[in-house]
């Protein structure tokens, strides 16, 4: 019995798999490792969680104080009209990738099969906050556009830009289809049993309950089916993922 | 009986070999009855060098996620208003990347958490395997009965001397367990309850920490427990002689000072 010798097998088989990645070679090497440190982060924790669905709670543990970050009133033009007669003329527009794009008013969203969740919001800076949330189920509009077998991302576009200048970068962001797909992933338009506030997105956001707060994008605008978002804005498939957050955000 | 305690590490386990030639590991006497003796094999060496090294940037990336909101609380929401606890603003120095940036830093933390928990697993299996947790860490009974006396040793900076210099002491062996069983995986536990999505993979862990906010206080809590054992253990390493504990823990050789009078 040498377990000396293993646990050094074992330590060099870690490094090994930790490193290891000159297919992107144009970035340092420390940028390789610690995109290689989320892609292992991003397998081992979908593996783990597969479809589960992220903790539920009661209506006793709402937070009082839900606190709105990012953009909390945008000033956008297009989305001040719409707000001027309470987004009556507001159209969600989804395409790309889809064999059915779609074009539908707030009332139509509301009509369509729901999911009301009580659930905990957890921001990236460490906060967290719990509220009711009710929306249409995302998986049932992909089922109404029918997305086509290449489409790998879910890309939203929003009205806000967070330097809240008419031709500043408006707020973007991307899930894969199958996070797209889980059960409590909807569109939100209640919170806490009231119409989504505008601080909070209004008239729809994204409800991504098993990431953090930056993924679930407010004041959407547009949805797109996409097979790669290289080409969107920085490409990195997110506002703060331009600015130097990761894509995955399960941790 | 004599404990060889840490000189039987598993390497000892090879076949004998022939009686005459002693073993690469054995005791080499030294001039003025000092004994040179095999304290650390490589793995644990190496895991602890490594270990250093990424709790160092573990550490350092902490308190810049920590700068994103420095304020913590306990249960399951952040109650604004009324924060436990509030931290002022931490200097750049500190922390890694050396200037606030949230995005870098949690790439840092994450990458060097693999690092830390893969480390930490082999260190684990090895001293489990090879016995080594047991031998140089369980209390003995008389470990136990000696606390008292240890914390008077301690008090008054005197270390063992002779044959009881071969063994860790009973509060390092407490301290170290402490460390190894307690802390370290409760770093992992709270640090996991944190990530949404482990919370849908495992909800059991949240509930059993107490919610989000309070896995994150507790993570904090773990991390001052653990930098406050390293200013203890690097002072102990200081005064109880430096270079012989820095020689032991790279070269694996231990210097054993005689006995001025003979104790017992
Ligand atoms: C960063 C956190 C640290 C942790 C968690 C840690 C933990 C440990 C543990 C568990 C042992 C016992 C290992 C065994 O016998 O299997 C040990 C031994 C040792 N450590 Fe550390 N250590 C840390 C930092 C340091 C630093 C910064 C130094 C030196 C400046 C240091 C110097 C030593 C030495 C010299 C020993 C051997 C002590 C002896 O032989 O009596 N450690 N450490």
């Amino acid at each position: 019995m040498i377990p000396e010798r293993r646990g050094l097998i074992l330590g060099a088989g870690a490094a090994l798999a930790l490193g290891g990645c000159d297919r992107v070679a144009r970035t340092s090497g420390l940028q390789c490792s610690l995109k290689k440190a989320e892609q292992v982060s991003q397998r081992s924790q979908r593996a783990l969680a597969r479809d589960r669905l992220a903790p539920e709670y009661e209506e006793k543990d709402i937070s009082s104080d839900f606190r709105a970050n990012g953009s909390v009133d945008p000033q956008a033009s297009d989305y001040l009209a719409l707000k001027a007669n309470g987004f009556r003329d507001y159209r969600l527009i989804l395409d790309g990738l889809v064999e059915n794009p779609l074009s539908l008013s707030m009332t139509e969203i509301r009509a369509r099969p729901s999911r009301t969740q009580i659930t905990k919001h957890d921001c990236v800076e460490g906060w967290s906050a719990i509220a009711k949330w009710k929306g249409a189920r995302l998986s049932r509009i992909l089922d109404e556009a029918r997305v086509k077998p290449e489409a790998r991302f879910v890309v939203f576009y929003c009205f806000d830009a967070l330097d809240q200048t008419e031709d500043g970068d408006r707020y973007y962001e991307s899930i894969d289809v199958p996070e797209a797909r889980h059960e409590q992933t909807i569109l939100a338009y209640e919170m806490n049993d009231q119409t989504l506030p505008i601080a909070n997105g209004a008239p729809l956001r994204l409800r991504l309950e098993r990431q953090l707060g930056y993924k679930m994008a407010k004041y959407i605008k547009r949805i797109e089916l996409v097979e790669s978002f290289d080409h969107i804005a920085g490409g990195k498939g997110g506002y703060w993922e331009d600015r130097g957050y990761s894509w995955y955000a399960g941790i | 009986m004599t404990d060889h305690g840490v000189a039987d590490t598993v390497d000892d386990e090879r076949p004998q070999g022939e009686a005459a030639r002693p073993h690469r590991h054995a005791d080499r006497p030294l001039t003025g009855g000092r004994i040179d003796t095999w304290r650390h094999p490589l793995t644990v060496r190496l895991t602890h060098w490594l270990n250093v090294f990424a709790m160092t940037i573990l550490v350092m990336s902490g308190i810049n996620i920590l700068m994103a909101h420095p304020h913590l609380y306990w249960g399951i929401r952040s109650t604004f208003a009324d924060p436990w606890m509030s931290f002022p603003m931490a200097p750049d120095w500190l922390m890694v990347p050396m200037r606030r940036d949230l995005g870098a830093a949690r790439g840092w933390h994450f990458l060097f958490a693999w690092i830390f928990v893969l480390n930490g697993l082999v260190y684990l299996a090895f001293i489990t395997i090879s016995g080594r947790l047991q031998r140089m860490m369980e209390p003995t009974r008389a470990d136990l009965a000696d606390i008292p006396h240890s914390i008077v040793e301690h008090a008054r900076l005197k270390f063992p001397k002779g044959e009881e210099a071969r063994r860790y002491n009973v509060l390092q062996k407490l301290t170290y367990l402490l460390v190894l069983l307690v802390l370290l995986p409760m770093m992992l536990a709270t640090g996991l309850a944190m990530s949404p999505m482990m919370n849908a993979a495992l909800p059991e862990l949240l509930w059993i920490l107490g919610g989000r906010q309070s896995a994150r206080t507790l993570h904090f809590l773990a991390a001052s427990g653990l930098v406050g054992f390293v200013f203890v253990h690097v002072a102990l390493v200081v005064v109880a002689g430096f270079t012989n504990n820095m020689r032991s823990m790279i070269t694996g050789w231990f210097v054993i000072e005689p006995e001025k009078e003979d104790a017992e």
